[in-house]
């Protein structure tokens, strides 16, 4: 077996932890802040839209779905830091493969359950 | 027999490996998919409100049940919990012990603002005759809702405990790796609870 | 105070569990007197109960695997017994009130006690020292994996003593799994073991993703790593995805029991269909997870004794990739009878049958590795070889199955039960005992037996087929599962016939034991003094047999794939002029303590002791905080002591 005393070439860079500041305080405080901001109004947007007629009425609860969309990336994107650099790639994956699973179980169940009601109940 | 061309493409860059990563890099990543399994088991709690919403045996629906001015200030207060908790996270980076203890308190209070506001909807709800057992939405509703206040709770527990351990230790590498999964955790319950409102509040109240 | 528990539990009027019961006390505490007299507790405490290591607990792992597959075999060949019996005017011997729950233990142990462990031990043993990694991401939840999983298998095992298991079959449907249709303690005793052994095999699903991403050696790209790692990564990965499901689903099911909601329940708007479907989103990639590993064993063994690298490695991992993500989307294939409509069963249908193709690819490239390859035929071979052929017969009955109008006059006939024993059995338990015969020698320090390994292999082929394939033929006659009489005599012939086709397995367990004990017995005749017993091409042969607690003194740089083939081309190289210093992790009493009181919660919470529960709780919090606030995890080898280790090692092999 060979010696691991000599120094490794720079392969690839770092990884990125999920979560970690790596910024300089000031640069983290805008970043945390903007987010927030961000999230603010996305949440006032959601709670607006859900109880007037801003939108044609059949297209709210996209609307909404959307919104929660949007917010659920300003948290992943300013509170976790998930970036699309190539030293965040496996936590990307592992939020890909996360959000497949999620969609499958949900829109798989509706689809099976609602053609179980219509034809069994 | 001749290699096939799948296997004699050259490797991509990225194919090579510096070695082990450093443990804070390992205990994240770790913590990082088990908060996606953790989404992964509230799919299924969602799943089956999304199947029950509307089995509700006669009973109350969610549009009368829900106090939506309520889920509001409960929303900001988890959202503005999840800011201080950012802040705090940044000033055990840099050290700031004073801001550190500040911001979790104010982290702290916030939390336990939301589950003071779910418990007493939960107790009203109860009190109306509209508990858990009264339909299958209803179960549904306390589940997929008290699982997450459930969580809430853990996440103020470990709040406590972390402060604590700062407290005693300072804030050594193996305490901001500590705090650092405490901090992921109470971001992914408030993004659990971006779907929880949307979801279950907002649309399941039209 | 004690809830619902009361003498009644015990079963003093049922001979069958009370005989059992005694014989099985009686063993336990003969082993534990056996262990006292010779003063074996520090050491077992210090090498075993508190150990951290991969190694170590990957073999406790396939222990229990190996005990319980005898607990699990007891029940199978109980209930072939009462079919060959029971026909016509005969009764057989088992009432249906006890025969319902055999066949529930049956399938319960076998898939969550026998082949999940021996899966994850495989895995826990052999990933690290093929990555070349000193240990798992997370050593201690490794240890909290393994004794949660005990916990819950001797949960299920005290259901034979106090109380009773389950009826409902080890898919434990509702609405008979209600608390309206089975009120006593069986359906609880199987949610709650479940539940604590589902939180163990999630963290061991996670342990293992950190580990193969995060910790390789240096230079393993991920197109370097041996396929039996690729294939643990995917089922890891599965089980991440899977396993939050079942626990989602057992949370509602527990819920409906304990505090009377409605997720499942004939009335309030209960939704039992609702139950199967999240039950199968988690059932159907558990038998991926479980196959995937035993994928990975058969890709080592062949390679190696085929003296060739392994054909078509990309296309390999990409099945395997493919296997993990397609096997997500085919689950409704388990229940295409409850009525979802053609459009439904149609795209899941379509979508099963395309799920064979990667396992085609798999066999086609184990295929081509053998052919012009100098094979060597011995145990684990033998395994492979049975495995390509079994496996192949029980996926075109699957693809038959997947097929909704064949579904529909098969499904719930011994033909489905033919098929799932046909593909687990040809494919997970002949990979798990190649994967055993084959690894032994790694870490124990000698091989096993190679004429009683073959002798087994034999048996339990020929019991397979002489089991099995009967119950294909009667179930296109019409048999139904889980019968406890059978109404038709003409059935009688080929149940007999499976009847000797599980005595003829019976002999091959037989053989597997006296393996055991042969080869300890003789084990200086075949000890692995270099290693690499079987000229392996992968980094665990690199390794002394058994490896030392820290894997590696220096972590190897890799070059390419098959790297040990590649060091041992490359000629022995010197002993490192300088070691640097390591850190081990410290063995930790936390798992052990845990599982304990996890054991006592779910004890408590099934009988209602409610007092018991709280106090459980509180202590697994306590251990817990203890853990979490504790510093000294690791411990430190130093240089001049590696130095001193590695040398009395590397002599050690050159006087052999």
């Amino acid at each position: 077996m060979s010696v691991a005393g000599r120094p490794l070439p720079e392969r690839i860079p770092a990884e990125r932890t999920p979560g970690v500041e790596v910024e300089e305080s000031r640069a983290g405080v805008v970043s945390y802040t903007v987010g927030f901001g961000f999230a603010v109004i996305l949440t006032v947007m959601s709670f607006v839209v859900a109880q007037t007629d801003l939108l044609w009425a059949p297209g709210i609860a996209v609307g909404l779905v959307v919104l929660a969309f949007a917010q659920i990336g300003v948290h992943l994107v300013f509170f976790l830091h998930m970036g699309t650099g190539s030293d965040n790639t496996n936590n990307i994956l592992a939020l890909t493969y996360g959000v497949w699973i999620v969609f499958l179980v949900l829109t798989g169940s509706c689809w099976i359950m609602v053609n179980l009601s219509a034809n069994m109940l | 027999m001749t290699v096939t061309a799948i296997d004699a493409a050259p490797l991509p860059p990225e194919a090579l490996n510096p070695g082990p990563a450093p443990t804070r890099t390992v205990v994240a990543y770790g913590f990082w998919i088990f908060l996606l399994s953790d989404i992964i088991m509230f799919s299924g709690l969602f799943a089956a409100y999304a199947v029950l919403w509307q089995h509700t045996a006669g009973g109350p629906t969610g549009r009368e049940l829900f106090d939506l001015p309520n889920v509001f200030i409960e929303t900001a207060c988890l959202l503005l919990s999840s800011y201080t908790c950012g802040l705090a996270a940044l000033s055990a980076e840099h050290r700031q012990a004073g801001r550190f203890y500040l911001l979790e308190a104010m982290t702290f209070v916030l939390g336990a603002a939301f589950l003071f506001i779910e418990f007493s909807e939960f107790a009203g709800m109860v009190a109306k005759g509209a508990g858990p057992s009264r339909s299958a939405f209803l179960s549904a509703f306390f589940t997929l809702v008290g699982m997450h206040g459930a969580h809430v709770t853990s996440g103020l527990l470990l709040l406590l405990y972390m402060v604590a351990q700062v407290a005693a230790k300072g804030f050594r590498p193996h305490v901001l790796r500590r705090l650092l999964c405490f901090s992921l955790f109470w971001h992914a319950l408030d993004i659990i609870w971006v779907g929880v409102f949307t979801l279950v509040y907002l649309i399941g109240a039209r | 105070m004690l809830g619902r528990l009361t003498w009644d539990a015990i079963p003093f009027n049922e001979p069958i569990p009370l005989v059992t019961s005694i014989v099985i006390i009686l063993g336990a505490l003969g082993v534990l007197a056996i262990i006292t007299l010779k003063g074996w507790w520090p050491y077992l405490w210090r090498e075993w109960l508190t150990s951290v290591d991969h190694k170590r607990i990957g073999v406790m792992y396939v222990f229990l695997g190996l005990v319980m597959l005898l607990r699990g075999f007891a029940d199978a060949i109980m209930m072939r017994s009462q079919q060959a019996l029971a026909v016509g005017g005969a009764q057989g011997y088992l009432p249906p009130e006890h025969y319902d729950q055999i066949f529930s233990a049956h399938g319960t142990i076998m898939i969550f006690f026998v082949a999940m462990p021996l899966i994850v031990g495989m895995m826990n043993f052999i990933v690290p020292l093929q990555l070349g990694a000193r240990d798992v991401a997370f050593p201690v939840l490794n240890s909290v994996s393994f004794w949660l999983t005990a916990s819950a298998a001797l949960l299920i095992n005290l259901s034979l003593f106090v109380g009773n298991f389950a009826r409902t079959g080890w898919m434990n449907y509702p609405p008979l799994s209600e608390l309206a249709f089975s009120p006593d303690v069986g359906v609880d005793y199987y949610l709650w073991s479940l539940q604590i052994s589902g939180i163990g095999t999630l963290m061991a699903g996670v342990n293992m993703v950190a580990t193969i991403l995060k910790l390789r050696a240096p230079g393993m790209g991920y197109f370097r790593m041996p396929v039996f790692c690729w294939t643990s990564l995917a089922a890891s990965m599965l089980i991440i995805a899977a396993f939050p499901i079942l626990t989602a689903t057992f949370v509602m099911q527990l819920l409906d029991r304990y505090v009377g909601m409605h997720f499942f329940t004939n009335d309030a708007g209960g939704s039992a269909m609702m139950y199967v479907n999240l039950f199968w989103l988690w059932g159907h990639p558990e038998v991926y997870i479980l196959v995937l590993p035993a994928f990975g064993v058969y890709s080592e063994v062949i390679a190696t004794f085929s003296g060739k690298p392994l054909f078509g490695y990309r296309s390999m991992v990409l099945a395997t990739l493919a296997i993990c993500v397609l096997s997500f989307m085919v689950w409704l294939h388990h229940f295409f009878t409850m009525g979802a409509g053609a459009d439904v069963n149609a795209f899941f249908g379509i979508m099963s049958t395309i799920i064979a193709v990667p396992t085609g690819v798999k066999i086609f490239n184990w295929l081509f590795t053998m052919f012009q390859g100098s094979v060597r035929f011995n145990t684990a071979v033998l395994f492979s070889i049975g495995f390509m052929v079994t496996f192949v017969i029980g996926g075109l009955t699957g693809v038959l199955l997947a097929v909704p109008p064949v579904d529909f006059i098969v499904h719930n006939t011994v033909f489905q039960v033919a098929h799932f024993h046909n593909v687990i059995i040809g494919g997970v338990l002949f990979g798990m005992f190649a994967a055993y015969n084959y690894w032994f020698p790694k870490a124990f320090g000698f091989t096993l037996h190679d004429g009683w390994g073959k002798a087994s292999f034999w048996c339990w082929l020929v019991g397979f087929y002489l089991a099995f394939m009967p119950l294909y033929l009667l179930g296109m006659l019409g048999m139904p599962r889980r019968m406890q009489h059978i109404p038709d005599p003409n059935w009688q012939p080929l149940l007999l016939v499976a009847e000797l086709g599980a005595i003829v397995i019976l002999c091959g367990i037989l053989c597997v034991i006296v393996q055991l004990f042969v080869s300890i017995r003789t084990r200086d005749q075949r000890r692995d003094l270099t290693g690499d017993p079987w000229d392996g091409r992968t980094l665990e042969w690199a390794t002394t047999s058994p490896p030392p607690a820290y894997n590696f003194a220096v972590l190897p740089e890799i070059e390419g794939l098959d790297a040990f083939c590649a060091m041992k081309r490359a000629g022995r190289p010197a002993a490192p002029s300088a070691y640097e210093a390591i850190e081990v992790p410290r063995n930790s009493p936390t798992g052990f303590m845990m599982a304990f009181f996890a054991s006592v919660i779910g004890f408590a919470a099934i009988w209602h002791i409610w007092w018991l529960v709280i106090l459980g709780l509180l202590a697994v919090a306590v251990i817990a905080a203890v853990f979490g606030w504790s510093e000294d995890r690791e411990h430190e080898i130093h240089a001049e002591e590696l130095a001193r280790m590695e040398s009395a090692r590397a002599g050690a092999e050159r006087i052999a």
